[in-house]
């Protein structure tokens, strides 16, 4: 199998300029255009493990160019294109990979409704599976890079894909992105990770993202079955401490976080129900990195 | 016909997808997205028997478009129910257009077809009620600006847009099928005369099978906005063939199109059908409509080269360098249809230089 690592600068560029270069990232294809060296780079360094298909042919199609005129010199921008469309408004050049990462969510939430697909984090270990849905601002994706470098498996930092007939998560292992002060909490904590370059000034503050390791990337076909919801939340100087959360409410929260529930109707209903039914839900609250690692390795299945 | 594009190739032949490689479903599909047809285009397939025989990657693309068809014709069902419930307390009938319509009655081109508002048709002298009922289940009318006011409610054959203020959803209220201004004028009592209930239902309408296809060829050949042409286009062929099937359905349809005064749409509705579809028209319809509707022939040799671009799929692979131009004449010419030129002159300074600007906001979609 052909990884993106194997090519060589030349035959990147090569792909990226002219056919589009057609990356797999869990069960996606995506076929990339661009010209933006930065951006290159980037590709280049967190999915130096993705394979690389020649088959000829992509689910998502993405061309993100460098806008042309004045802008070039005044304010330089990115923008983003899908086969003549512009779904979205162009972003300062210098933002380029995180509207990468941000389009390839894009594209999955809006289109593979084959799935129910939360917005949440996934790790696993030994089988036992935890989806851990939050919202923006709870530390879901910090403890997810803290937990990936340390003996879990990354399926995803922001997609959980629930195949509707069988309750499988399929693992989309792609690099974890982190905000502000995490990124130095997680370069602290984790010395061995290999990180892209910050970018500052983003709606969100400074973003960096965490690459994926080789082994989670290398497992993305091996799919789990879920064991544990868990809702983090980050409190300076709390203890650790998962509580329970009844089933009612476990369902509605993670309806809450699901994209496209609503468009997948009864069956989303369905899914979602079997899902809490066979998971254990809990709140988790925790102040230090190394207590939550504890809490997460005495998970049933767990042990390291 | 071996440069149609290849979605139109196997829109109009489905077995053209048997021998398609890989590189091939990807453009057939990268098309299909664009021109908002990939639910329809699976039902095609699926229609033929072939949604077996297609390799599994572009087949999980089509069933990813199916899951959001089958939701949309949840909704939609949804949606004209709520607006029946309101127009039944002031029993006006609830005659439904294009999509809604198809979608209702289960007409052929309902099969995987999206749409973003529900379009139904009232009796003008009764519009006021209408709208009164409707805002008092919930919707409220759109384009608030005094002028955008006086243009519809003076000039067009619509209410301004009704949006339902919880679900966001639209609802365009007409009481003709072209605006006040335009030149053609189908009278709406003849449609209304002869719409028919729906099958099965006591409080939905449809227009008459001629009226219908005659209404959604006025509304494809003197609309501006042709993202959807060949969308739009499909729906006529699919009416056309499922309507061939009614004793008078052929015979009748060139003099009713002479007596709503829609001639012209009839014949391009025809043309480009048997052109880029290859719909079969009797010869003798054809030529029907030809005497009737067909324009000056250095007009039509223009038209050609206009809607034969027009009306492909809206995609970088199926555009040429004339395009651009072909679709911004036709913008041109469907506000030209919509009004005498003093009045569209003014209509045009009033919205360049005039109006507040206002960021357009993407229309939700059901």
């Amino acid at each position: 199998m052909l990884t993106l690592a194997a090519l060589t600068r030349d035959e990147l560029q090569r792909r990226f300029a002219g056919p589009g270069l057609v990356l797999r990232t869990g069960p996606f294809r995506s076929r990339i255009r661009t010209d933006i060296p930065h951006l290159i780079d980037a590709i280049a360094l967190l999915y130096a493990d993705y394979p690389v298909e020649d088959d000829g042919f992509a689910d998502f199609h993405l061309t993100l160019r460098s806008a042309r005129g004045l802008r070039r010199w005044l304010r330089p921008q990115v923008r983003f294109n899908q086969d003549g469309a512009e779904p979205f408004k162009p972003l300062p050049l210098d933002q380029a990979h995180p509207m990468f990462e941000w389009v390839m969510n894009w594209c999955v939430t809006n289109k593979a409704h084959s799935y129910l697909i939360v917005h949440a984090a996934v790790l696993e270990r030994g089988g036992c599976a935890v989806i851990m849905p939050a919202p923006p601002g709870s530390g879901k994706s910090t403890l997810c890079a803290a937990l990936a470098s340390r003996g879990w498996r990354l399926l995803s930092d922001e997609l959980a894909l629930v195949r509707p007939h069988d309750l499988a998560l399929v693992p989309l292992p792609r690099p974890v992105s982190l905000k502000n002060a995490s990124i130095d909490i997680i370069r602290a904590y984790a010395p061995q990770a290999v990180f892209g370059p910050p970018v500052l000034g983003t709606v969100k503050g400074t973003i960096a993202h965490m690459r994926a390791s080789g082994a989670s990337v290398a497992a993305a076909g091996q799919l789990v079955q879920a064991t544990h919801i868990v809702f983090p939340r980050y409190e300076a100087g709390a203890p650790a401490r998962l509580e329970p959360v009844p089933k009612a409410r476990l369902f509605m929260r993670v309806a809450d976080n699901a994209f496209n529930y609503p468009v997948l109707g009864s069956a989303g209903f369905d899914t979602l129900g079997r899902l809490v039914e066979r998971c254990a839900g809990f709140e988790f609250s925790y102040g230090a990195l190394d207590d939550a690692m504890a809490v997460f390795d005495a998970l049933p299945g767990a042990a390291p | 016909m071996n440069r149609l594009p290849l979605l139109v190739k196997v829109l109009r032949a489905p077995l053209e997808a048997a021998s398609l490689s890989l590189p091939e479903w990807e453009l057939l599909l990268r098309q299909a997205a664009n021109a908002d047809l990939t639910a329809t285009l699976r039902n095609s397939l699926d229609e033929a028997g072939l949604l077996g025989a297609v390799p599994s990657a572009p087949r999980e693309v089509l069933e990813w478009a199916q899951v959001v068809a089958v939701r949309h014709r949840r909704a939609a069902r949804f949606e004209v129910d709520c607006i029946g419930r309101a127009l039944d307390t002031i029993h006006v009938p609830l005659i439904l257009l294009k999509g809604a319509a198809y979608a209702m009655a289960g007409l052929p081109p309902a099969a995987g077809r999206m749409f973003s508002d529900v379009d139904i048709l009232v009796p003008k002298e009764r519009i006021g009620e209408v709208e009164a009922a409707l805002m008092l289940h919930g919707w409220a009318g759109t384009h608030q600006d005094a002028y955008d006011q006086r243009y519809y409610r003076e000039w067009m054959h619509e209410l301004p847009p009704m949006e339902h203020i919880r679900r966001g959803n639209a609802v365009d209220v007409h009481h003709a099928i072209l605006p006040e201004t335009a030149a053609m004028r189908p009278d709406p009592v003849l449609l209304r005369a002869a719409a028919r209930p729906i099958p099965g239902n006591d409080r939905l309408w449809t227009l008459a099978p001629h009226d219908m296809v005659l209404h959604s060829a006025v509304h494809l050949f003197s609309e501006g906005e042709l993202h959807h042409g060949l969308r739009d286009l499909f729906d006529l062929h699919r009416l056309l063939l499922h309507f061939d099937a009614m004793p008078d359905f052929w015979a009748g349809l060139p003099a009713r199109a002479v007596q709503l005064q829609l001639a012209r749409p009839l014949f391009y509705t025809l043309r480009y059908c048997a052109r880029l579809l290859g719909t079969p028209v009797p010869p003798e319809v054809m030529a029907l409509a030809a005497a009737a509707g067909r324009p000056p022939a250095p007009l039509l040799v223009l038209m050609d080269h206009l809607f034969l671009r027009a009306l492909l799929p809206p995609h970088p692979s199926c555009a040429d360098r004339f395009t651009p131009a072909a679709l911004g004449a036709l913008y041109l010419r469907s506000n030209w249809l919509r009004m005498p030129p003093l009045m569209l002159a003014r209509h045009l300074f009033h919205k360049a230089f005039l109006s507040p600007r206002v960021k357009d906001e993407p229309a939700q979609a059901l």
